[in-house]
């Protein structure tokens, strides 16, 4: 524990905690500087960096005549909001940022060819690990707490003292609970929770909480339904969203982590230590039963916006997209895959899938998934964000409409004037079938 | 040391989001100033026109969850290649609030009472806010009349206000 932190509890500035949450103990163990007493600096286990919001943090460090790295090993960069570049400004963005990792050695960066969308990507190369503390110049950075991790997105300055220092601060953590019941009925997915959620919570619901998703519900759910779960934290305000490493984070994580424990119950044992004490302190706990939840569906302009399918039935849409760093990974695929098996899309709709990495792309293929999307009528794109945030890939013309996996439904987000319903992949599978909003058959047929 | 306000814009939605301060199609700009055109173009408010009336304003008052959405610090920077360098709100999200005092700019939250006050009281007057960094005062004055409101942000804020920016502070303590 860092000195002043001692000093502050002492005088009785702050409480010592004998019963703490995850993210108490992840702030515990990274403490650097405590320089007031509810501001804290975190030495870092990870930065994450991107073309859009890296660049101008590596210009402005040789501006100042400090282009360096605290730890080349620790720092892991990718190419992926806009890939292939689209014009002369984001092939500059791109060219930065690939002269700036190989200046420094940073092996770890991805470029055209192996990168992927950075949430699903860093994920899957094991970069991320129970206890970790981690930023990135990008909001849904929150989606690798699903990994028992303290992670969160920031913007540029924030990142750039990440990269030079190593270090990042924050206020004390305060954390929102939210236990899950139940179990999910067949059709519905990790984001029909999500959406649940954040239409409970609102958008300023969680605004500098951090958000632990507990209970049987998570439990079940795999390391990729937890990392959607998590992804949209910040759609509620959240800082971070955050699961208990367990053996499911285990099984994920093996081949990378199979040199440093015996067993896979010795990893588990050692990642135990991050989880919150039974009577830690919450800024509040919600309970729920999701048993009876049906997949859900935004409606207007904000991600607490959000309708059950059924009520917004029949509203018509003129392009599907199915990717992202919420859902565009092989679960999300062979979910949309299932639904779209031996089906055409409607006429009046145009198709869009972006695998979210690489090896997802492979995985699709192998499993005969790309062929399934090509048969029904999808286009098939490289792994990127582009669409998402209406950059590149399908962005929408005025006064369109898309039902999107994404997650970000905000006026202009995937081109101006244009309209986005945030749904899982099955739901938009359904309605790519359909034309309009409607439920997939896993969901109809799953014994309502 | 640097001043902070003018005249005062005033925005009466909550949640205004990043991608409304600053769409991310221009997120492909690697200069703070090629942003001035785009501040708040998407922004949905009835009765606001970007082209019309940002000119000449230095502080925004706005209502709850100012700034949620994408980490992006374009959004501040849009601000202040405008001039704009306080935004005074009941809360901010968080990263666009660190983004702001990263910066050394001002995100000032008011309790939601005082909000509503400002709003009904000047939204539609020629309106200028002026903040007394060295005794956590906002001075608001208009058609002749000037009062003054407490505020308080914290120690760390106001440290990285001094330091001109956080990359300035990390560089000196770490």
């Amino acid at each position: 524990m860092y000195k002043r932190h001692i000093e502050y509890i002492k005088k009785g500035m702050i409480d010592m905690k004998e019963k703490r949450t995850i993210a108490e103990k992840i702030f515990d163990a990274h403490r650097v500087d405590m320089p007031f007493p509810d501001t804290h600096v975190l030495k870092l286990d990870a930065v994450f960096c991107h073309e859009i919001t890296t660049p101008i943090a590596i210009t402005d460090l040789q501006k100042r005549g400090m282009d360096r790295v605290f730890d080349a090993s620790k720092i892991k960069a990718v190419i992926d909001h806009v890939s292939p570049a689209k014009d002369s400004k984001t092939a500059e963005q791109g060219k930065i940022l690939r002269e700036w990792a190989r200046r420094h050695g940073i092996k770890d960066f991805f470029d055209i060819g192996r990168n992927g969308v950075c949430h699903a990507l860093f994920p899957e190369k094991g970069f991320v690990r129970p206890g970790y503390t981690v930023i990135m110049g990008d909001s849904h950075t929150c989606t690798h707490g699903a990994f028992g991790a303290f992670a969160a997105g920031v913007g540029t300055t924030d990142l750039e003292v990440g990269i030079l220092k190593g270090v990042c601060s924050f206020r004390t953590p305060k954390t929102i609970k939210i236990v899950l019941n139940g179990k999910l009925r067949p059709g519905v997915y990790a984001k029909d929770v999500i959406l649940f959620i954040i239409k409970e919570l609102t958008v300023n619901g969680a605004t500098n909480k951090i958000i632990e998703f507990t209970g049987p519900v998570i439990d079940e759910m795999s390391m990729e339904a937890r990392m959607t779960l998590c992804n949209m934290a910040i759609e509620a305000g959240g800082t971070c969203g955050i699961c208990y490493p367990d053996a499911t984070t285990v099984d994920y994580l093996w081949e990378f982590i199979k040199d440093e424990f015996e067993t896979k119950e010795d990893a588990l044992k050692e990642y135990s230590k991050w989880i919150s004490d039974e009577g830690a302190e919450y800024e509040k706990v919600y309970e729920y039963d999701v048993s009876d939840l049906e997949p859900m569906v935004t409606f207007g302009y904000k991600p607490d916006q959000v309708k059950t399918v059924r009520e917004m039935e029949g509203t018509k849409v003129d392009q599907i997209y199915i990717g992202s760093c919420t859902n565009g990974r092989i679960e999300d695929l062979r979910v949309a895959a299932e639904v779209l098996r031996g089906k055409k899309i409607h006429d009046n709709v145009r198709g869009i899938v972006s695998p979210a990495t690489p090896a997802v792309y492979s995985a699709a293929l192998k499993e005969g998934i790309i062929e399934i999307f090509q048969d029904a009528g999808f286009c098939v794109t490289n792994p990127t964000c582009g669409a998402c945030l209406g950059m590149s890939n399908g962005v929408l013309a005025e006064g369109e409409v898309c039902a999107s996996t994404t997650n970000r439904n905000f006026n202009g987000r995937m081109g101006k004037g244009g309209m986005v319903h945030l749904m899982s992949p099955a739901t938009a599978a359904a309605t790519a079938i359909k034309g309009s909003i409607t439920n997939s058959r896993l969901f109809e047929e799953g014994g309502v | 040391m640097k001043t902070f306000g003018g005249k005062v814009l005033f925005l009466d939605r909550d949640d205004i989001n990043t991608d409304e301060i600053i769409p991310a199609k221009y997120l492909t700009e690697i200069t703070k100033d090629a942003l001035k055109p785009y501040l708040l173009e998407d922004l949905r408010l009835e009765g606001f026109d970007s082209k019309r009336d940002i000119e000449g304003k230095s502080v925004i008052v706005t209502r709850a969850n100012f700034g949620c959405g994408s980490s992006r610090e374009h959004a501040p920077w849009a601000l202040e290649v405008n001039g704009i360098n306080v935004v005074i709100a009941e809360n901010f999200a968080r990263i666009f609030r660190q983004n702001m005092y990263n910066c050394g700019m001002f995100a000032i939250e008011l309790p939601k009472e005082k909000i509503d006050y400002l709003f009904d009281t000047y939204k539609d007057k020629d309106t200028t806010i002026e903040i007394d960094v060295d005794n956590d005062k906002i001075i608001i004055s208009s058609e002749g009349k000037c009062e003054e409101i407490d505020f308080t942000i914290g120690e760390f804020d106001k440290a990285l206000i001094k330091e001109g920016g956080w990359v300035g502070y990390a560089d000196k303590h770490y």
